[in-house]
């Protein structure tokens, strides 16, 4: 397209403002739908692999040196390098792309799951358990819930760094919003190039913002305890020191 | 002669008066550190025992071995004369209640929920439990309102209390209190402590109750067993019995210097004497012509409860309330010894103020007769205990 400025600002702006982008199967709304779509799926398999594992070493405090080192290594990968060896080996199609992004999701979510869990005060695991609670009670009943603000935290970084990097399935054709980026390049055209940037790092900002919603609504008001007020009564001052301990536990 | 003794007691006592048995229990932690030491008690049912010791006496592992936390390295435990290795620990568990010293309560539940734990994991519906989770907050003196809040929100005493309602919840017949009342300061502790011993009158659970505080052992105790550093029991009797003859240097140094006074609190205070005071009307002070006829007289206000002291000397100086010389501790008629003897040694009269079930003056009681009453009860105690002996 043309543009009337050679300015990058300027180009960018009429890029996303050019009615025709927005609409037909390559239009921006169908290229966030991809997107979003590969996210959640690599989110999916990348969770029901993490989360087990995250759960059983978190309760059982067993195998700790797997989690630390596996974490380290594959926050060491990178993930076009991993995506251009597993096409080289697999061939193309959906899946190869989709398991060089799994590698990316794994290590915050199996950290979060993890950090969370074993987070969790050993005196409330250990009244749970006093009181009669199996141990998958005690895990899925207490620690869970008390650890789910750092395991959603976990889930919050893997959603946004797979979000922001999902761009690289363009590279072999599946689409996605990386598409953009590659054409403006390919094609010289600053103003797709950018714009295409600029409508991940929107995407993105917006999955986060969701996340942080969740985040919110999921976890028992009860471990917000800074936040609440507590109400004055006769023993206010020991309440006060209670709720000032809360808040930096 | 009194382990032999005892060891006949425990052997021959009827089978139904102990709720809980240690026969033969050890536990080594790795490196062959001994936390309990061929430990055998018997625990009455319906009674308040307590383990009291130093650090790493074993008093802790004791108590947790009962409901499993702790598996025992050799001997067995019965309860209700089943051995409870053969039980499913969590089942085991469910069947008593647990109050721990703090952080308990499940942060991320309501009060309410917290106390329904028990009851919902035996499979009660929630509406039933919830229902009965409200009447506990009452037992335990909470308001309902507080139902709602979550512990973060709760002020250490009254988190205490919610553990004790949670304990209570399934109605178990035997509770086991890990130094319930030891993170709470000194005002709030006397208050749980008072609390539990009414609840205890009407509910009559079997309690084994840990704590490192002597004084704790003797104001709640039916019995008390003394642990000594090893894990090894070193006196198990009545608490008046360990503060009067500790069996061995361990435990009288482990009770104290102040035992003798605080054995005081086990003898009644009934036959003290109780002598007429003079009294005036605060709002009388205010008037300089009211005369005072004693050397001190009391203030008391419309009720008749004392406010404090005027000295004759400084009639002149007292005009209001404010002005008054501040009274001791106060005598409950039926209160033991030891509360009138402070009553009168704490009183800046040498008079110790005693007062009926509502607080109002009705009189006074002296050092010297309490001091009288004492060396009576320690005579006829001498002239028993000889006739015991032979």
């Amino acid at each position: 397209m043309d543009y009337s400025s050679s300015n990058l600002l300027v180009q960018m702006f009429e890029w996303l403002t050019f009615g025709p982008n927005w609409s037909g199967p390559e239009g921006i709304p169908v290229r966030v739908v991809e997107h979003l779509g590969y996210t959640a799926l690599t989110i999916l398999i990348a969770a029901a692999v993490a989360v087990p594992i995250g759960l059983l070493v978190g309760h059982t405090g067993r195998g700790r040196i797997f989690i630390v080192s596996g974490v380290g290594i594959l926050r060491a990968l990178p993930t076009l390098g991993v995506l251009i060896l597993f096409v080289l080996l697999a061939g193309l199609g959906l899946m190869p792309p989709i398991w060089a992004l799994v590698l990316l999701a794994v290590p915050p979510i199996l950290a979060g799951v993890y950090a969370g869990i074993s987070s969790v005060n050993p005196a409330v695991v250990d009244a749970a358990r006093s009181m009669g609670m199996s141990e998958l009670q005690v895990l899925f009943r207490v620690e869970l819930p008390n650890g789910l603000q750092v395991i959603l935290g976990g889930f919050r970084a893997a959603v946004l760094q797979v979000v922001a990097t999902a761009a690289v399935v363009a590279f072999i054709n599946l689409g996605g919003l990386g598409v953009f980026l590659i054409e403006g390049t390919q094609l010289r055209d600053n103003g797709r190039l950018f714009g295409g940037a600029v409508v991940i790092a929107v995407v993105a900002i917006a999955v986060d913002g969701v996340m942080a919603l969740l985040q919110r609504f999921a976890v028992s008001p009860g471990l917000r305890t800074s936040r609440i007020p507590v109400e004055p009564s006769k023993t206010g001052g020991q309440e006060a020191h209670a709720s000032s301990q809360g808040g930096t536990t | 002669m009194t382990g032999e003794a005892s060891a006949l007691r425990a052997a021959g006592g009827t089978g139904s008066e102990a709720m809980i048995s240690f026969r033969n229990v050890s536990k080594h932690y790795g490196g062959g550190t001994a936390a309990v030491e061929n430990l055998s008690m018997d625990i009455d049912r319906g009674a308040i025992t307590v383990l009291v010791g130093p650090s790493g006496c074993g008093k802790t592992t004791s108590l947790r071995m009962i409901n499993r936390m702790v598996e025992p390295t050799s001997g067995s435990i019965l309860v209700d004369g089943q051995d409870i290795a053969a039980q499913r620990a969590s089942e085991l568990r469910r069947s008593m209640g647990y109050v721990m010293q703090s952080s308990g309560l499940l942060p991320h539940r309501t009060v309410l929920d917290n106390i329904t734990t028990v009851p919902r994991l035996n499979g009660v519906s929630k509406p039933e439990a919830r229902k009965r989770a409200a009447e506990l907050l009452d037992v335990v003196g909470l308001a309902s309102a507080l139902g709602k809040r979550y512990p973060g929100q709760l002020s250490g005493g009254q988190q205490q209390r919610v553990g004790v309602a949670r304990a209570l919840a399934a109605d178990p017949p035997i509770l086991l209190m890990d130094e319930p009342f030891s993170a709470v300061d000194p005002v709030v502790r006397h208050e749980l402590q008072e609390e539990l011993l009414r609840l205890q009158r009407d509910l009559a659970k079997t309690i084994v109750f840990v704590t490192h505080d002597i004084d704790e052992a003797t104001v709640l105790g039916d019995r008390v067993a003394v642990f000594a550093t090893g894990g090894r029991l070193a006196q198990y009797a009545a608490p008046e019995e360990i503060l009067r003859a500790p069996v061995d240097d361990f435990v009288a140094g482990f009770v104290g210097r102040d035992r003798g006074f605080r054995r005081l609190s086990f003898q009644a205070g009934d036959g003290v004497p109780i002598h007429p005071v003079e009294t005036i009307r605060v709002h009388l002070l205010a008037d300089p012509d009211t005369p005072v006829g004693s050397s001190w007289t009391l203030a008391v206000d419309d009720d008749g409860r004392p406010q404090g002291w005027v000295p004759q000397a400084k009639r002149e100086e007292i005009r209001s309330g404010t002005d008054l010389v501040p009274g001791g501790s106060l005598y409950r008629r039926g209160d033991s010894l030891r509360r009138a003897l402070d009553a009168a040694l704490s009183a800046p009269s040498g008079l110790g103020v005693a007062v009926d079930d509502d607080g109002r003056v009705i009189g006074v009681v002296q050092a010297a007769e309490v001091l009288e009453l004492i060396e009576e009860a320690r005579l006829d105690r001498g002239r028993a205990d000889h006739n015991t002996a032979v």
